[in-house]
């Protein structure tokens, strides 16, 4: 479907009719109160089924609630998993808004996935927003609506002639009722067809900055991650797993382990050991202890043959081509000039601060599961299937979550934990050592592109993008970025070589190496084309204006307006000799973003001072949470580029702990000037979509300050690059 | 296993661990004191700060040996209600995100601001500059300790 049209045709909808009401049930609470239970995103499918019987309301069949207790007192349960991106205090504050009560009266807990049925609790793609918004506010506004019928049927009034504030029902004679007095009578109403949705200019929570719900218990190290995580009796599990990609296990001397004081048992699964003990330092010194011999079983791969490897695919001809507009070849074949460049990244590690770590407790009667993961849904059937048990016999509890940024949607170390706890028969948690953590990963692919574009009559006619990357290949919609539409001849071709180190999603898959390429092409090709850097992208957008080309993603015209204010904001090209700046626009996640860096040259060196972002993320939930995201993403897109370097020899990664793996710290922590574009389009993704342009935007910078172009990440690897010219012209 | 005496938060505590043991896993596996977190081990990533008699240290890196007889502060005993200067202005400025760093940054900027209350902006960072946040959560940190310094001045 056209994103675009699907986000404009849902935007200032003030009433609807919805015919989905299969995704919520209420029920009276038996304490007295009202209970409204909702499947978030089956409510989001657009065909959703009832599939499930409705005359008896089984919790499992649902992922959220609003609790509304008879003093009045609010409880919601938010449905998707807290990785610290704010869906915890954001999805609630949406509901909220509808039922329209105040936020200080709101009680926000993490709901619990009772893996029945066909619940989708997921973080991950910078989504949970997105879907959830129309769902969100029928849900808030149904309840609300039921609440007004209720005492609008007890004052023998029209419910029309009822409005509410804050938690409190008044009608036309200026008599009041408030949510708490009402809720035992709505609860057994009917639930209603139509709901009106409050219209964007009278929300009172939406737009508001709200501080994160866990935030007394987080400044005061209350328990509140898989980590901290204990039961009566558990034991902690290290896992020793083969030092190499490609390495299989051949045998084990468990001795010296079994010796450490505190070590319970040993145990191996497939080809991995575990050492379980009484508490976390045993069971590492136990893991230390443990002797392993290992086999080859398939190529032990290096960083260097990764490097030929993908530049052979770049050079060959065994592409999938995944959006061909035009004839890329004759524009080649017609133009005064051709540009072409290549540019490299590594594979990249998550290190998400808090490892790796998953609860399991395996019963005859019950897999209980307790940890931080991105996809419990996914997870819980996996670890069914590997158990060979049923599906209703799991279930898992979702912590809070420290860092995710993809690496948790992936359930490995919830797997571990099921498999060790079914066959110690004991509760087991198993928790990653940071260098389990780096050694053990499901990286971000070493990924390649070249891009050649071809120039006729001062005007780009051709441009061809391909991707050479480890296991997979960008998904089906980034062709549909821009500068898709813009340029007549157009091709994204695709290739890559399967490996056996472990990949998947990083902050923004693939867009967070692929918007430094073509960013830092398109300044280049600026240069070339000898014309203005801005007025190439605006020109360009010009000819996507009023496109009939249903693929294309993202609106010229929101990204026209966010280059504008970028430039306004950012005062480009009006700065004090001695900044240089540089300039990125992108679209990703469904929203548009412009970021400017300043860079000075401090000892000769290039030094980002300020980064300016311009965000259109349609309506904002939260803004206080919204900047952290965006402040976020921006820091952690030059950490990345900056300094995250992961290599491998003979299929051992080479850098396991902070010693030789660098993250960014505060003092390369520029300052970062936020603005976001105020419209109502409905909320698009945050968590993502400002990553991606930081890297493009500070090394158009520092190619501005020092002359040089930096055509690989990270730049830090490439000190020759980062010296600014050998002799300042003066004059 | 040897037997410890240990001074923390203010009261005294017994453990019974061997003498390898970082007092990192004595707080959080013995102590049930899990404020104190573990994110690399080798005193390199600040998730583990406590303070010893007052300066700000890495849990990961000390056995108990090293801090018998030593006044022990983790987050749990930074304040009774989470009202410290520093506790408050995180909470002022919204700074966490996912969170699991927080308690650790916490730690380190108030043995700084105890011994500097007027510190520069170089001196924040230099301050700072051990903890890392995974998540970029740098410009809030940095805000949080000036208004933090503003509050114990």
């Amino acid at each position: 479907m056209n994103q675009q049209k699907k986000i404009k045709m849902s935007t200032q909808k003030t009433s609807i009719t919805f015919s989905r009401r299969s995704f919520m049930k209420t029920s009276s609470l038996a304490g007295g109160g009202l209970i409204i239970g909702f499947n978030l995103f089956n409510a989001c499918k657009p065909n959703a089924k009832p599939s499930i019987d409705l005359a008896k309301l089984n919790y499992n069949d649902f992922n959220a609630f609003i609790k509304i207790a008879d003093n009045g007192a609010v409880t919601i349960f938010s449905p998707n998993p807290e990785v610290g991106q704010g869906v915890k205090t954001s999805m609630p504050m949406i509901i909220a808004e509808e039922l329209d009560v105040a936020w200080k009266d709101v009680y926000v807990k993490q709901g619990v996935l009772d893996t029945n049925n066909y619940t989708r609790q997921v973080a991950g793609g910078s989504q949970s927003i997105r879907f959830g918004w129309d769902a969100l506010r029928e849900t808030g506004a149904t309840a609300r609506q039921m609440l007004i019928n209720a005492a609008a049927a007890r004052w023998g009034v029209d419910p029309s002639e009822c409005t509410t504030s804050e938690g409190v029902i008044s009608n036309a004679a200026g008599e009041t009722l408030s949510y708490g007095e009402v809720v035992n009578e709505a609860a057994n109403l009917e639930i209603p067809e139509d709901v009106t949705l409050k219209e964007v200019k009278d929300y009172k929570i939406i737009g508001s900055d709200v501080t994160n719900v866990d935030i007394d218990k987080i400044v005061k190290g209350e328990n509140l991650y898989g980590f901290d995580f204990k039961t009566e009796g558990m034991l902690i599990a290290c896992v020793m797993r083969p030092p190499a990609f490609g390495q299989k296990l051949e045998s084990f001397d468990d001795a010296d382990a079994k010796a450490v004081d505190g070590v319970t048992e040993v145990l191996s699964f497939g080809d991995k050991i575990a050492v379980l003990a009484k508490d976390t330092w045993s069971a590492m010194k136990g893991k230390n202890a443990l002797k392993a011999e290992w086999k080859t079983d398939t190529k032990l791969e290096s960083t260097e043959d990764h490097d030929k490897l993908l530049l052979g695919l770049l050079d060959g001809n065994k592409f999938e081509t995944l959006r061909e507009d035009g004839d890329i070849k004759k524009a080649f074949a017609q133009a005064d000039e051709v540009l072409e460049r290549t540019y490299e990244s590594p594979f990249l590690p998550h290190n998400c601060l808090e490892p790796m770590n998953f609860y399991a407790n395996v019963t005859p009667d019950k897999i209980h599961l307790v940890g931080p993961i991105q996809t419990p849904e996914g997870t819980a059937k996996h670890i069914a299937e590997v158990l060979e048990r049923d599906f209703e016999d799991v279930h898992l509890e979702m912590t809070r979550i420290g860092g995710g940024f993809g690496r948790r949607l992936y359930g490995d170390f919830a797997v571990e934990a099921a498999e060790i706890s079914n066959k110690a028969k004991k509760p087991v948690k198993v928790i990653f050592t940071r260098e389990d953590d780096m050694a053990d990963g499901i990286y971000r692919p070493a990924i390649k592109y070249r891009i050649k574009a071809a120039v006729k009559d001062g005007k780009i006619t051709g441009y061809h993008l391909k991707e050479a990357a480890i296991n997979s290949n960008m998904y089906g919609l980034i062709p549909n970025f821009f500068p898709a539409g813009a340029i007549e001849n157009y091709q994204v071709d695709v290739a890559n070589y399967k490996s056996n180190i472990t990949t998947g999603a990083w902050r923004a898959p693939y867009t967070n190496f692929l918007a430094f390429a073509e960013q830092s092409f398109f300044d280049e090709l600026a240069e070339m084309m000898e014309v203005d850097k801005i007025q190439l992208r605006l020109d360009l957008l010009q000819k996507v204006k009023g496109t009939t080309d249903e693929r294309i993603q993202y609106s010229p015209e929101r990204m026209e307006k966010v280059i504008k204010t970028a430039v306004e904001k950012s005062g480009w090209g009006t700065k004090p000799e001695g900044v240089y700046q540089g300039f990125v626009n992108y679209y990703c996640h469904n929203s548009h973003v412009a970021e400017v860096a300043d860079v000075v040259l401090e000892n000769g060196q290039p030094v980002v001072k300020k980064i300016t972002c311009v965000v259109d993320c349609g309506i904002v939930i939260n803004p206080l949470g919204a900047l952290n995201q965006i402040e976020g993403g921006i820091i952690d897109g030059i950490g990345h580029s900056m300094y995250g370097d992961f290599t491998f020899q003979d299929g051992v990664p080479q850098s396991v702990n902070f010693d030789k793996y660098r993250l960014i710290r505060m003092k390369e922590a520029p300052i970062v000037e936020t603005h976001m574009i105020k419209n109502e389009f409905s909320p698009t993704g945050l968590g993502e979509p400002t990553l991606p342009p930081a890297g493009a935007a500070i090394a158009n910078a520092f190619k501005a300050a020092t002359g040089k172009r930096l055509y690989n990440q990270p730049f830090s690897k490439y000190p020759e690059l980062l010296t600014g010219p050998e002799k300042e012209i003066i004059g | 296993m040897p037997t410890y005496q240990l001074n923390i938060n203010g009261e005294s505590r017994s453990v019974e661990v061997s003498e390898d043991t970082p007092l990192l896993w004595v707080l959080r596996d013995h102590l049930d004191l899990v404020g104190t977190k573990y994110g690399c081990g080798i005193a390199l990533c600040g998730s583990c700060t406590i303070h010893l008699d007052g300066i700000a240290v890495r849990s990961c890196a000390l056995t108990l040996a090293q801090v018998e007889g030593k006044s022990i502060t983790t987050i749990e005993g930074l304040s009774e209600d989470g009202t410290h200067p520093v506790q408050e202005a995180w909470k002022e400025v919204d700074v966490p995100q996912c969170g699991y760093c927080q308690s650790g940054q916490i730690m380190t900027a108030s043995a700084f601001l105890k011994n500097n209350p007027n510190p520069t902006e170089d001196e924040i960072k230099d301050a700072m500059q051990g903890n890392i946040c995974r998540c970029a959560s740098y410009t809030r940190i940095y805000k949080a300790v000036e208004i933090a310094a503003s509050k114990m001045a």
